[in-house]
């Protein structure tokens, strides 16, 4: 019988798709625990994500999910100024630039991606 | 292929390393922690405290009566505590009525006993059809009921999340707990599926 088109195969599937999930997902745990937002102030910003992703045409099958997540853990430290837009785009480019600089099979450090 | 340099991981890695490395700089995350919570989702919660949690009320009249008055304080007397201050709430299937269990704003979920939700209760179709036509959704997970039997849907919320307490299916009489854990699945706690069906090769002689 045909089921429905998202159904996992069995009910251990994997938790997590991959690792950044995992710790995008640990992540907002962590602060919450810190006492740095509420739970319901996080599920408020995660559905504004979920139905803003819908509204641009996602759709939103469930496989996107941790895309959501992470849009909104970066929206949530925004709103509690815990981080900010300019200080996160200036470390993921270190981050670029530290896999770069870094030859293959060597642990990538980030300080390799400072340009000073 | 070169080997001067390392090839950098997607866009999505990227943000959260930026992300985690700020916030562990700033203190705000401890490394340690962090880990522990990973791993306790990743491999110590998961349907097997639901089906825990079932098979007991099966079987021991007292609990589920504080299951049925307080499902949260009666899975934390089993070890199963909420970290995000969620309260849980029961609702058992009976013949006259199914329960089934949606969050159609996100995917509030009851994670201290299914684990993480699987991909398809935080997929639109679902958030939204388990509303509007619940009895289609069950066809498609292969559930016919009784056309004069109600559905009573459960939208979950940051505060409020449910956990179904399937019927306990016939020819169990005698079962033991940890035999009849074996019958409820995750699928079953949601209900989008009955607990499944007793039958020599499920019973087993664990």
């Amino acid at each position: 019988m045909e089921t429905f088109p998202f159904q996992p195969l069995d009910d251990e599937g994997p938790v997590f798709n991959e690792p950044w999930e995992a710790q995008a997902f640990g992540l907002v745990l962590a602060l919450h625990e810190k006492g740095l937002f509420s739970w319901q102030e996080w599920a408020a910003v995660l559905g504004e994500e979920i139905a803003a992703a819908q509204a641009e045409g996602d759709p939103d099958l469930g496989n996107t999910y941790y895309h959501h997540w992470l849009s909104a853990l970066e929206k949530i430290t925004r709103l509690k100024n815990l981080s900010n837009e300019t200080e996160l785009r200036s470390r993921k480019e270190q981050w670029h630039a530290a896999y770069v600089n870094t030859p293959h099979g060597k642990p990538i450090q980030l300080s390799a991606g400072r340009s000073d | 292929m070169s080997h001067d340099h390392t090839e950098p991981p997607s866009d999505l890695e990227l943000r959260v390393k930026a992300l985690e490395s700020l916030l562990v700089e700033k203190g705000l995350v401890n490394p340690d922690a962090l880990n522990i919570i990973i791993d306790t989702y990743e491999h110590k919660v998961g349907p097997r405290n639901g089906a825990h949690v079932v098979a007991k009320a099966w079987t021991d009249q007292d609990f589920k009566q504080v299951l049925m008055q307080d499902a949260t304080e009666a899975v934390a007397g089993l070890g199963y505590c909420g970290r995000q201050g969620e309260h849980l709430q029961v609702v058992e299937n009976t013949a006259d009525t199914h329960n089934l269990v949606v969050c159609t704003l996100c995917s509030c979920y009851p994670w201290t006993v299914l684990g993480l939700p699987p991909a398809w209760y935080k997929s639109a179709p679902y958030r939204s059809r388990a509303v509007s036509d619940p009895r289609a959704v069950l066809r498609e997970f292969g559930t016919e009921l009784d056309p004069g039997k109600k559905i009573r849907v459960w939208d979950s919320t940051s505060e409020m999340r449910y956990l179904v307490l399937p019927q306990r299916p016939e020819g169990t009489e005698g079962w033991s707990e940890g035999q009849l854990q074996q019958l409820v699945s995750r699928n079953s706690m949601i209900g989008v599926e009955l607990a499944r069906a007793a039958d020599a090769s499920a019973r087993g002689e664990s």
